[in-house]
């Protein structure tokens, strides 16, 4: 394999392993649900679009040409990250869940 | 016409039959036949949570807008990786932001925008759809984020839903 692409690879790979780390980190350290949900989406969407470019980039320098179904997944992870986070805050919203004493700004109820 | 034939939405259709095209490990009669049906049933399923159609005029400026988004979903991350890092506690606030979108589906669009950049998350749309709540992790000025989410999302947004 060409070493500029296998380096290329090597470096989104870590990026993406970083992300995902940090991501994890971030889901431990931070104080309430409310920040706690800024953490994972950051890591699906760095994080996982990182590894799976990898994973097109090293499959194509193979000469396997660019796998779709991957690009998809990348498509779809996009589509669904959002959703599930807005259903998740909405529900915290509902059932009022503790927020760290220096949030500014209140949820309202309707 | 094409409504009657059972193909109430010919452009979902069309996505639908693509995408499962490129799902499928490679195009063969069968993902033929099998893209076929499911481009036919899933838009009469869904039919119920489509209340209109959507109403993409101008759909080239789409790509840019992804563009954007993927563009500062990285800056973002970087400036979120920073800070849950650092010592330094965050400073959420509940931001109120007045969406002038007036279709449903470029609402969603802003919406999942915010969730998808790091360090904002929309919580909820007011009944009347004319106020987004969003939870934002880390921040300074209220007032600058508005501005932000106006100038590099809802503007663009607002010109391709006309």
């Amino acid at each position: 394999m060409n070493p500029v692409v296998e380096y290329l690879i090597a470096g989104l790979l870590l990026t993406g392993g970083a992300f995902t780390l940090i991501g994890a980190i971030g889901l431990a350290r931070m104080p309430d649900f409310y920040t706690r949900l800024h953490a994972p989406t950051k890591a699906t969407t760095v994080g996982v679009g990182a590894i799976i470019i990898a994973s097109v980039a090293y499959a194509s320098s193979q000469g396997a040409g660019i796998d779709t179904a991957e690009v998809l997944i990348t498509v779809f992870l996009f589509m669904t990250a959002p959703v599930s986070a807005n259903i998740m805050a909405k529900s915290a919203m509902h059932l009022d869940v503790k927020r760290m004493p220096e949030t500014r700004g209140k949820p309202w109820d309707q | 016409m094409l409504a009657r034939i059972g193909l109430p939405q010919p452009f979902l259709s069309l996505v639908l039959f693509i995408v499962w095209q490129l799902l499928s490990d490679g195009i063969s009669g069968g993902s033929i036949v099998m893209g076929l049906i499911l481009a036919w049933v899933l838009p009469q399923v869904t039919r119920g949570f489509w209340p209109e159609r959507p109403a993409i005029v101008k759909g080239w400026l789409v790509p840019l807008y992804i563009l954007r988004v993927l563009l500062d979903i990285v800056v973002a991350s970087l400036s979120v990786a920073r800070l849950v890092l650092s010592t330094r506690k965050p400073r959420p606030a509940f931001i109120s932001y007045p969406i002038s979108l007036e279709h449903p589906l470029a609402i969603t669009m802003l919406a999942s925008t915010i969730s998808l950049t790091p360090g904002t998350v929309s919580t909820d749309v007011s009944d009347d759809q004319r106020i987004l709540l969003i939870h934002a992790l880390d921040v300074d000025d209220e007032q600058d984020i508005i501005d932000t989410i106006r100038r590099r999302y809802e503007k663009p947004l607002q010109e391709i839903f006309q």
